[in-house]
């Protein structure tokens, strides 16, 4: 538990690091970045404490929030993501959710690439809506939300083979 | 519970973030992103030292001509025995974070309160404006960038003195929008905009960009105009804050005449 603990202290650290020095300077087309830093909040681990997981997220999306002067936008699509993981992971997993069974940083199943999928894209789709904050832009949320979302994704997937803890 | 507090926590700072003319929460001008962004920025100023030396001497040689071409042989008035004539001082300073993929962009310099940045000052570099000074701490202070959609400056056409209202449609980052000019002002592709000396925040006749492209709109009497920057927005160094001397006393006068 308390090795758990460490290495989630130290992918908030990493993923921000890497989020503000790296991620957020890429501006493909003038506009487009990916955000893998969602990764934090897919990554948690499944059996664990909901606020623990809930604060976390805030706290996240607030530290980004202050390095890209955006308000509250990061800390409030983090936090509506947090609240929403079970469900995802009910409709990705099924079954085997409830038997609390699902390890997301292992070799990409359907089922992973439809957690990790849902996730950003919802997450994309609310952080856009409120940086934006005008009804009559939907058709460039809908547009940045869909780039955004499909770089962040191979990033993500990337990231987890990467990172992937070996087999013993 | 924990989560409609947090959010409403969250979505307050958004809003207000997104309301104009009110000083944030939530700045990158404290000490922690402050001296992050510090540190990467003299990491990155390597990349572009060149460019960067060549608008500099640019720059140089351009005041050198107007030094050299004075029409005036008569020896300099010495401003500094009339009180009040030097009303303008210059900051210099550097930009430690650029922003420009969003629509209301913020960027972060590398001083503040101490070397004497003060929030509604104006930002500008060699080739032209960059932004307006929003928030500050001791050392660090946040610029609402010319590419953001709030931002509202007061400019005119160099040629014709005519004014109008320079902001950004969000779309590119290599023109911005004049706006209110009137049907009556004569525009021509390529006339050159500056800043109008109606505010204390820019001096007048600061460069801004060229005309682009000339819009009409037929339910009011005025012009639309996209103006192509001579600032490249995406790479940005030093920069010049502008301190103006008699800001303090000409915003007073304006708010006593608008009060009566």
């Amino acid at each position: 538990m308390n090795s758990n603990l460490l290495y989630n202290l130290l992918r908030f650290i990493l993923l921000l690091a890497a989020q503000v020095l790296v991620f957020n300077n890429i501006n493909f087309l003038g506009y487009i970045n990916p955000y893998p830093y969602v990764l934090f909040i897919l990554l948690y681990p499944v059996n664990s404490n909901k606020y623990g997981l809930l604060i976390a997220s805030f706290l996240l999306g607030l530290s980004l929030d202050y390095f890209t002067d955006s308000g509250g936008v990061h800390a409030a699509s983090c936090l509506i993501l947090a609240m929403i993981r079970p469900s995802i992971f009910r409709f990705s997993f099924g079954i085997s959710y409830e038997y609390q069974t699902v390890k997301i940083n292992d070799n990409l199943t359907p089922e992973r690439f439809s957690f990790i999928l849902l996730a950003v894209v919802i997450h994309h789709f609310i952080m856009y809506t409120l940086e934006l904050f005008e009804f009559q832009l939907i058709l460039i949320i809908l547009w940045r939300t869909l780039i955004s979302s499909i770089f962040t994704i191979i990033l993500s997937v990337l990231l987890i083979y990467l990172f992937k803890p070996s087999k013993r | 519970m924990l989560f409609l507090l947090l959010l409403g926590i969250a979505i307050a700072l958004t809003i207000q973030s997104h309301s104009y003319h009110k000083s944030k929460i939530i700045t990158s001008a404290n000490f922690f992103t402050g001296a992050v962004y510090n540190q990467v920025s003299s990491v990155n100023e390597y990349v572009d030292l060149k460019t960067k030396n060549e608008e500099l001497a640019l720059e140089n040689g351009r005041l050198k001509s107007i030094l050299f071409n004075m029409k005036d042989s008569l020896e300099p008035i010495d401003y500094s025995a009339f009180k009040g004539l030097d009303q303008i001082d210059i900051i210099n300073s550097k930009i430690i974070k650029n922003s420009y993929s969003t629509r209301e962009n913020f960027l972060t310099l590398n001083s503040g309160i101490k070397a004497g940045v003060l929030p509604d000052m104006g930002v500008i570099n060699s080739l032209g404006i960059v932004g307006i000074v929003e928030n500050t701490s001791e050392n660090y202070a946040t610029v609402i960038s010319i590419l953001n959609t709030k931002s509202q400056i007061n400019a005119k056409i160099k040629k014709s003195n005519h004014f109008g209202t320079l902001n950004w449609n969000g779309k590119s980052t290599g023109f911005v929008q004049l706006i209110d000019v009137p049907r009556l002002a004569s525009v021509r592709r390529g006339d050159t905009i500056v800043t109008g000396g109606q505010s204390t925040i820019f001096p007048e006749n600061i460069n801004i960009g060229t005309i682009d492209k000339i819009y009409t709109d037929n339910q009011t009497n005025f012009y639309t105009i996209n103006v192509r920057l001579f600032n490249d927005m995406t790479s940005l160094g030093h920069v010049y804050v502008i301190k103006n001397k008699i800001k303090k006393e000409f915003d007073a006068l304006e708010k006593k005449n608008k009060n009566e």
